[in-house]
């Protein structure tokens, strides 16, 4: 009894704290600009089924998309063994769907089995990709002290819950193998009965681990689920609407900015009357607000795997250019001003920006254009749009372009090219026939 | 080889007599002003004319599409370009466009229907996979490609930016050649540097040129034509040829001037 009321305890202070944190990521999110992304549903849960639940853009690195499908579909399929887990806990019961289920249930726990080790392997790879053979990918200037920590942290949590989950069904295996007290029965375990030699015989030290495990394995699946919005892990949850909101347009669309319509159809027409008051927000985006929710769900999304940084022509060339840091920069930067707020309240400002406190300008001019960072991206997310909104910003606001860039400027808005010919010259090319 | 005279009327003299293009040619400034896109323009000239299409070029009326105004974040320009020009071409009535330069292909297909201007776009690589396939162009009659390592590069604004992989790679399995892909092709392909107004400005400080690393990719797929389909590609990875010292062994060819060279035109 005193065991179930503690259960229940933890399990409501684990909910409702991770509603909280994930409540302020909600409303971090909802600060920035809006955006329509409501059209053609059909096809937007197409998009999600194929990339965020079929893993399809995960394929390009086929060792990493086995990897991580193991991680995956052991992590969807076992929440049914977490659910039996919390009935029982909330009920003082013991394998409460063994009964019903019969032999359908030996079967489940025998797949568990097979996918809580093919996580462990999977995440045993994983821990040596970034800590012994040190892929390139994983590191790099934005890959600081607590990326790499939260990385090897979130694998060695889940190589935790997995050892305890099989040491307790191992445990369990042998409990019910002795016919002791509540143990009845059930389940077939394929992998744990490997373990079960390793195990004293005793029915009460058995049953000490037995209970240990289940603990462990439980709070430490609610403790990992409260440490997902402070971490890049988040992406698990994420993941799903952030594919669901994707761009539907062509990669090499660019957004036609309403205001600027507003003001060049008034040029070029002094009749014209914008059919709805532009707001009087600024051109681009000079600090995170200035995005949309949808570029800073994004900068949630992400889970740092770099694979847009290393497909990035510039950083490939040494820039400063990192795909991976302008998001990361731009999740540290929402949660700063989140905090600010929670702090100070609502109208506080504080005297930093995205732009240059977080991102250079340098980063910003080094951009190609050339997609390969939303293209890689295996949770479509694009990092482009928000170098074109900061680079709006520097160039429409503060008429801070490269001089070079000026110029080009200068000769499109003069000649109707980019380079410093006039435009009575544009057929000459026929007469060298 | 016969060489019959271009024909290349402007839509503003065939108005003059009362006529309309079937599609109008957009130069593009790359295609209008560099020396060696010229030669591009005139060989997409030449293939128009050889399967008797009825086209017409804006000439001077045609202004640049404010597509590297729009990348280096000069909104403003890009639209006073874009609405320009729209008056233009919705002032001849023009309905369809093919383009020799995936900026401008990229900037009229997408950017242009948000403010206005609705036609049916297409990159000269298609055209001429279209003539391909109606037989109307069949890589007989003139330079024979016969063993040749071709490769393919592709312009991230036709490839990644839209999707077109397979029209100009047509172009190329025409021909009697080996093609060969580079490491990093089709959605995996390499940028050439260029993009995003980057052929506007010194790239900022790093380790190398973009172009130079994408010839590690050139130079390992032991090509000797390497095929491109971007005016801004061409220079990029000529200037890419020259400072390895390859010209002699390796060509930078756009896929109309491969296609104009193995039909003879």
């Amino acid at each position: 009894m005193i065991a179930q009321i503690l259960f229940i305890i933890i399990l409501a202070a684990a909910i409702y704290l991770f509603s909280k944190n994930a409540g302020k990521i909600r409303r971090n999110i909802l600060l920035g600009k809006d955006t329509d992304r409501s059209d053609n549903p059909a096809l937007r849960w197409k998009t999600m089924a194929k990339i965020a639940l079929g893993q399809t853009k995960m394929v390009k690195r086929p060792l990493a998309a086995v990897m991580h499908f193991f991680i995956y579909a052991g992590f969807i399929i076992i929440n049914l063994e977490v659910l039996e887990i919390m009935i029982d806990g909330v009920f003082g019961s013991h394998r409460i769907f063994s009964k019903p289920l019969g032999s359908l249930y030996d079967l489940l726990i025998g797949g568990f089995e097979f996918l809580a080790l093919l996580v462990l392997v999977a995440c045993i790879t994983f821990l040596s990709r970034r800590n012994i053979a040190r892929l390139k990918r994983f590191s790099g200037v934005e890959m600081t002290e607590w990326p790499r920590s939260d990385a090897n942290y979130i694998l060695i949590i889940e190589i935790l819950l997995m050892t305890a989950f099989l040491t307790m069904n191992a445990a369990d295996h042998k409990l019910q193998l002795l016919n002791f007290g509540h143990y009845i029965k059930a389940g077939s375990f394929p992998v744990s009965s490997f373990i079960a030699p390793m195990l004293p015989d005793g029915a009460s030290s058995l049953e000490m681990i037995e209970r240990g495990c289940w603990w462990f394995h439980i709070v430490g699946i609610l403790a990992f689920l409260n440490y997902l919005p402070y971490s890049k892990h988040f992406h698990i949850l994420l993941a799903f609407p952030n594919t669901y909101y994707s761009n539907l347009h062509p990669k090499g669309q660019l957004t036609n900015m309403a205001s600027v319509t507003n003001e060049v159809k008034a040029m070029l027409d002094p009749s014209f009357v914008p059919e709805t008051a532009g707001e009087p927000g600024r051109f681009g985006a000079k600090d995170v607000t200035d995005l949309t929710w949808k570029n800073l769900m994004e900068a949630y999304t992400c889970t740092e795997c770099g694979r847009c940084t290393s497909v990035c022509p510039a950083n490939i060339t040494g820039k400063l250019l990192s795909p991976r840091k302008i998001m990361m920069d731009t999740r540290d930067r929402i949660t700063e001003v989140g905090n600010n707020i929670d702090k100070h309240g609502k109208d506080f400002k504080d005297d930093k920006s995205l732009l240059d406190n977080y991102i250079t300008r340098e980063e910003l001019w080094a951009c190609t254009t050339c997609n390969a960072c939303t293209d890689a991206c295996p949770v479509n997310i694009n990092p482009l749009e928000i170098i074109i909104e900061m680079r709006r910003y520097v160039v429409m606001e503060e008429s801070q372009a490269p001089a070079s860039l000026n110029n080009m400027f200068s000769n499109v808005e003069n000649n109707g090219a980019p380079w410093k010919y006039s435009s009575a010259d544009r057929l000459n090319w026929k007469e060298n026939i | 080889m016969n060489h019959e005279p271009l024909t290349v009327p402007t839509v503003a003299e065939m108005a003059a007599e009362g006529k309309k293009p079937e599609i109008l040619f957009w130069v593009g400034c790359a295609g209008s002003f560099d020396e060696r896109a010229q030669k591009i323009t005139r060989d997409i000239c030449k293939i128009l004319n050889h399967v008797g299409i009825g086209f017409a070029v804006l000439g001077t009326e045609e202004s640049c599409t404010g597509d590297p105004a729009k990348r280096a974040g000069n909104e403003f320009l890009f639209q006073m370009q874009a609405m320009a020009n729209i008056q233009v071409l919705d002032a001849y009535e023009i309905k369809k466009i093919v383009t020799g330069c995936p900026h401008c292909f990229n900037t009229i297909k997408n950017e242009y229907p948000g403010l206005g201007g609705n036609y049916e776009v297409i990159h000269h690589s298609q055209l001429i996979q279209q003539l391909i396939d109606e037989g109307k162009l069949k890589a007989e009659g003139g330079e024979s490609f016969k063993g040749k390592k071709i490769t393919y590069h592709d312009p991230c604004y036709l490839g990644r930016g839209n999707n077109v992989y397979e029209a100009p790679r047509a172009a190329l399995e025409v021909l009697d050649a080996e093609l060969v892909e580079m490491k990093r092709c089709k959605s995996n392909g390499l940028c050439c540097g260029a993009g995003g107004a980057q052929m506007f400005k010194e790239p900022e400080k790093g380790k190398k040129d973009i172009n130079i690393e994408r010839m590690t990719d050139v130079l390992e797929s032991k090509a000797s034509v390497v095929a491109a389909a971007c005016p801004f590609c061409m220079t990029m990875l000529s200037d890419g040829v020259k400072n390895e010292n390859k010209e002699q062994e390796i060509q930078v060819l756009d896929i109309a001037e491969i296609t104009v060279r193995a039909n003879g035109l």
